[in-house]
């Protein structure tokens, strides 16, 4: 029956292409962006005037904006921004170093690798909010415990991404840094590091996207200052303008650090 | 009988050779636990800081007898289950219809890949002045989190088919539809899943975390709750509960994902 149905119908039937074949230019590519992004705007402003949603839950864009503007000028906002700042920088820091051991350790060796580093892999995409209580509980309600939590976030990253640059490394690197009886320091200053550059600042990456998530969410559940507190003020306040406008400015730094450590990651020795 | 025997008794020392490493693993994790006992019990390390493993072990029957684990389980898979199949149902036709116009595509992949590193989970008091304090809230967050990797990996899959396969579909005069239910889509449904296990783990991580943060559900409360009650022991062994879950939940997909991958 199908085959029937197959062979009544060629004349009609154009070979399929896989994709469209129409050319795409960079010109085209940003029409329909703008395109899309004045779409959205439309229709989110049209949300907003429609009355559909309970007072300001979704509130116009010049209010957003406004919002925004405040936000950027707001002493407070660069206060609790440093503490935030401070926090996620000193987590990446500790998470990252003790990362590139543990890597550098289950890297060199089998043994250790295949006896620890599948609680390591495992682990690493566990929620890791849930330790929370536990960091209370260690460092307290300051700020240590929210870098205690940041820097078990970004260790499982580094450390996972370090081990597997460790063991891509040409093996004629490590035979010439021998056959020039390179000493263990020498091996791992010339040989070793350069060699795990690129790896290193991916897994640091990947490490500062979740500690900068994981110290932000902390602050949210309990803190007196940082950007995420700020995020529960201006919820409790139900100031939505506000609220949208520093999760704008949350997820624009968020991004932006994401950015610039992947392009150093990108860039050649 | 006695060849058995001598069979038997070689094979272990040589299963405590191949799989020494593992043991020394699980061995040093019971050495920590082991250290961490004799700690608290002589007090070096204060018991209301960290309990001793035994009193954790313990604990494990109270939290599964008095806390209705099984009923928060059941909550928190819902909410799973809800939001990792919308994910699918949702991803895979955006990622097909994203693959199948170059020009949507350049235009919208890099969007979509924001949406995969933006920390949408920070977003939840918004998304609860939106949805309201329910589970609907934590859905919807779990599936805008788990949504853009499926889309970003059938793109990345459906691309990736074999110009030799589409060539066989061409020469066999097949139509878009067959095209693609035929060569297309089986081809890159390896490649597909590696985007829903990546899905489902940003799921699994959103619908506990915020189950957590907004004292809601199931297994992310309860952990709240037994910190908030200072039940130490408790809050200790639903902690690894949670994460004995979700062990147990990355390896399963990760089987069902080498099960689904061809061949080389």
């Amino acid at each position: 029956m199908a085959a029937t149905g197959e062979m009544k119908a060629p004349a009609r039937r154009a070979v399929a292409p896989a994709v469209s074949t129409a050319p795409v230019t960079a010109r085209r590519v940003l029409l329909v962006r703008v395109i899309v992004a004045l779409a959205v705007l439309a229709v989110w402003e049209g949300l907003s005037r429609s009355g559909l949603f309970y007072g300001e839950v979704i509130p116009s864009l010049t209010r957003i904006a406004a919002s925004l503007g405040k936000l950027l000028v707001d002493p407070v906002f660069y206060k609790n921004l440093q503490v935030t700042a401070l926090e996620t920088f000193a987590s990446l820091s500790i998470g990252a170093a003790l990362g590139i051991v543990t890597g550098i350790v289950l890297g060199a060796n089998r043994f250790l690798m295949r006896a620890f580093e599948p609680y390591v892999y495992y682990l690493s995409p566990t929620p890791r909010i849930i330790l929370f209580p536990v960091m209370i509980m260690w460092f307290g309600v300051g700020p240590a415990s929210k870098v205690a939590l940041g820097a078990l976030s970004a260790y499982f990253a580094v450390a996972l991404s370090t081990a597997a640059g460790m063991r891509q490394i040409d093996a004629i690197l490590i035979r010439v840094g021998r056959s020039f009886r390179a000493t263990t320091w020498q091996m791992a200053t010339k040989i070793y590091l350069p060699a795990m550059r690129v790896p290193i600042l991916n897994g640091i990456r990947l490490g500062m996207g979740t500690a900068i998530i994981t110290v932000l969410l902390a602050e949210t559940k309990l803190s007196n200052q940082g950007l995420g507190y700020m995020i529960m003020q201006v919820y409790t306040r139900f100031d939505m303008p506000g609220l949208y406008a520093l999760l704008i400015v949350v997820f624009a730094i968020a991004g932006a650090c994401n950015a610039l450590i992947g392009k150093l990651a990108r860039e050649q020795v | 009988m006695a060849d058995t025997l001598v069979r038997k008794s070689s094979s272990s020392p040589s299963l405590l050779f191949r799989y020494g490493p593992e043991i020394t693993g699980l061995a040093s994790l019971v050495v920590a636990a082991l250290l961490f006992e004799l700690l608290v019990r002589v007090g070096v390390i204060n018991r209301y800081v960290i309990p001793p493993p035994s009193d954790v072990i313990l604990a494990f029957e109270r939290v599964v007898t008095e806390e209705d684990i099984l009923g928060r389980s059941g909550a928190t898979a819902f909410e799973m289950i809800v939001a990792a199949v919308a994910a699918v149902l949702v991803g895979v036709p955006v990622g097909a219809l994203l693959h199948r116009s170059p020009l949507w595509r350049r235009a919208m992949e890099d969007w979509v890949g924001a949406l995969a590193a933006a920390p949408i989970v920070l977003a939840f008091p918004l998304f609860l002045v939106l949805f309201g304090r329910s589970p609907k809230t934590i859905i919807v967050m779990a599936f805008f989190h788990g949504l853009a990797p499926i889309i970003l990996k059938t793109i990345e899959g459906l691309s990736g088919t074999r110009k030799v396969l589409i060539n066989v579909g061409r020469s066999l005069n097949m139509t878009s539809s067959q095209m693609f239910w035929k060569i297309l889509f089986p081809s890159a449904l390896p490649v597909i899943f590696t985007g829903i296990r990546l899905s489902w783990t940003f799921v699994l991580i959103t619908v506990v975390g915020v189950e957590y943060l907004i004292n809601l559900g199931g297994l992310g409360q309860l952990i709240n709750e037994l910190a908030e009650r200072y039940d130490l022991p408790g809050t200790y062994a639903a902690i690894f509960f949670v994460i004995l879950v979700s062990v147990f939940f990355f390896i399963l997909l990760e089987r069902v994902e080498l099960w689904l991958r061809p061949a080389r």
